[in-house]
C-alpha cells in the first residue's frame, strides 16, 4: 500500500507536471473564454463544447485567473438586484 | 432535440449584441457614442478586476489604481475595435468585450506587483525541490517522484525549458511578467512549459512512476 501524498507534494507536482491529456493553448483559451463562461452559467456542458479548456485552466495560472474574473464579473452583472 | 453527448448548437449574436456591432461600425456621432459607451463598460470591468486584486498591491494608492483602470480600458477598446470581425456571436458582446478589459487590467497589476522584483531563473532556485530526505512532511512516494523530477529537470530539459518551468511552476513568477522580461509572449512561454511537462511525465513513466492529481480518489 502506498503512502498518501501531502497537500504540499500535490501542489508542487501539479505545478511541475500540469494537467494530463490534451489542452488548449493560451491563445485558444482566450478565444473561447467568453463562450465557456456563458456555458458554465447556463444549463449546457462547457467542457463538451470546449474540450481541452478545463485542462488548460488547471495548467495555466494566468488563464485560470482570467477565467475566474470573467465568470465573477458576468455573474455580478446578471445577478438579480 | 439535442443529444446529451452533443455540444450545444452555436447561436448567432442576440439583438443587443448586433446593435453593439452596428453602433461601433457606424460613422459620425452614432459611432462615437457607441465607442464612448463601450469605453465606460470596459472601465467598469477594469475597476472590477482591480478591486478584486488590490489587496496584493498595498503600496499603490487610489489614484494609481484609477490610472491603471483607464489605461486598461483604453488598450482594451483599441484591441476590440481592431478585432470586431473576430466576434463570432457565440456569447453576448459585452461578455466578449469584458475579457479584453480584464486581461489588460490583470496584466498591468501583475507587472506592477513584480516591477522592482528580481525574476528568479537561475539553477540554484530550483533547489526548492525537496531531495530524497529533505522534508519530513513529504511522503515516501512523494519523495521518490520529486527526486526523479529533480533529476529530470536537470538532465531532460533544455536550459530554456528549465528556466521557464522553474520560474513559473516553482518560483511563482506570473507568466506575463516572465514574457516581458524574456521579450516573448504568454502563449510562447506556455508552450515551453507544456513541452517541459510532457518531458517530465515521460521521464516518470519510463522510471515506472506515475502521478495522478487525486490518487486517493483514483484508488477508490
Amino acid at each position: 500500500m502506498s503512502e498518501r501524498r501531502t497537500p504540499d507534494d500535490l501542489e508542487l507536482l501539479r505545478n511541475l507536471l500540469g494537467p494530463e491529456g490534451p489542452e488548449l493553448s493560451c491563445e485558444q483559451c482566450f478565444a473561447e473564454l467568453d463562450r465557456y463562461v456563458e456555458l458554465e452559467l447556463s444549463e449546457a456542458d462547457p467542457d463538451l463544447a470546449v474540450p481541452g479548456m478545463r485542462a488548460h485552466l488547471e495548467g495555466c495560472g494566468a488563464c485560470a485567473e482570467d477565467h475566474r474574473s470573467l465568470r465573477a464579473l458576468v455573474e455580478a452583472e446578471t445577478a438579480p438586484e | 432535440m439535442s443529444h446529451p453527448d452533443q455540444a450545444p448548437p452555436v447561436i448567432g449574436p442576440d439583438a443587443e449584441s448586433r446593435a453593439w456591432i452596428r453602433g461601433l461600425r457606424a460613422e459620425g456621432v452614432r459611432g462615437e457614442d457607441a465607442r464612448r459607451r463601450l469605453h465606460d463598460l470596459l472601465l467598469r470591468a477594469a475597476r472590477f478586476e482591480i478591486n478584486r486584486r488590490r489587496g496584493s498591491l498595498p503600496h499603490l494608492r487610489g489614484g494609481d489604481f484609477d490610472d491603471l483602470a483607464h489605461q486598461a480600458a483604453d488598450d482594451a477598446l483599441l484591441a476590440i475595435l481592431g478585432k470586431l470581425d473576430g466576434y463570432r456571436g457565440e456569447s453576448r458582446f459585452t461578455t466578449w468585450a469584458y475579457k479584453f478589459a480584464l486581461l489588460e487590467a490583470a496584466v498591468r497589476l501583475r507587472r506592477r506587483a513584480w516591477q522592482s522584483r528580481e525574476v528568479p531563473l537561475e539553477p540554484e532556485h530550483w533547489s526548492v525541490l525537496p531531495g530524497p530526505d529533505a522534508s519530513p512532511a513529504t511522503s515516501a512516494e512523494g519523495r521518490e517522484v520529486l527526486g526523479s523530477l529533480a533529476e529530470a529537470i536537470e538532465t531532460e530539459l533544455s536550459r530554456h525549458q528549465r528556466e521557464v518551468l522553474v520560474a513559473i511552476a516553482l518560483n511563482g513568477v506570473p507568466i506575463d511578467v516572465l514574457a516581458d522580461r524574456l521579450n516573448t509572449t504568454r502563449g510562447a512561454l506556455y508552450k515551453t512549459v507544456h513541452d517541459a511537462r510532457r518531458k517530465l511525465r515521460t521521464h516518470l513513466a519510463d522510471a515506472g512512476l506515475r502521478f495522478a492529481a487525486e490518487p486517493e480518489e483514483a484508488s477508490r
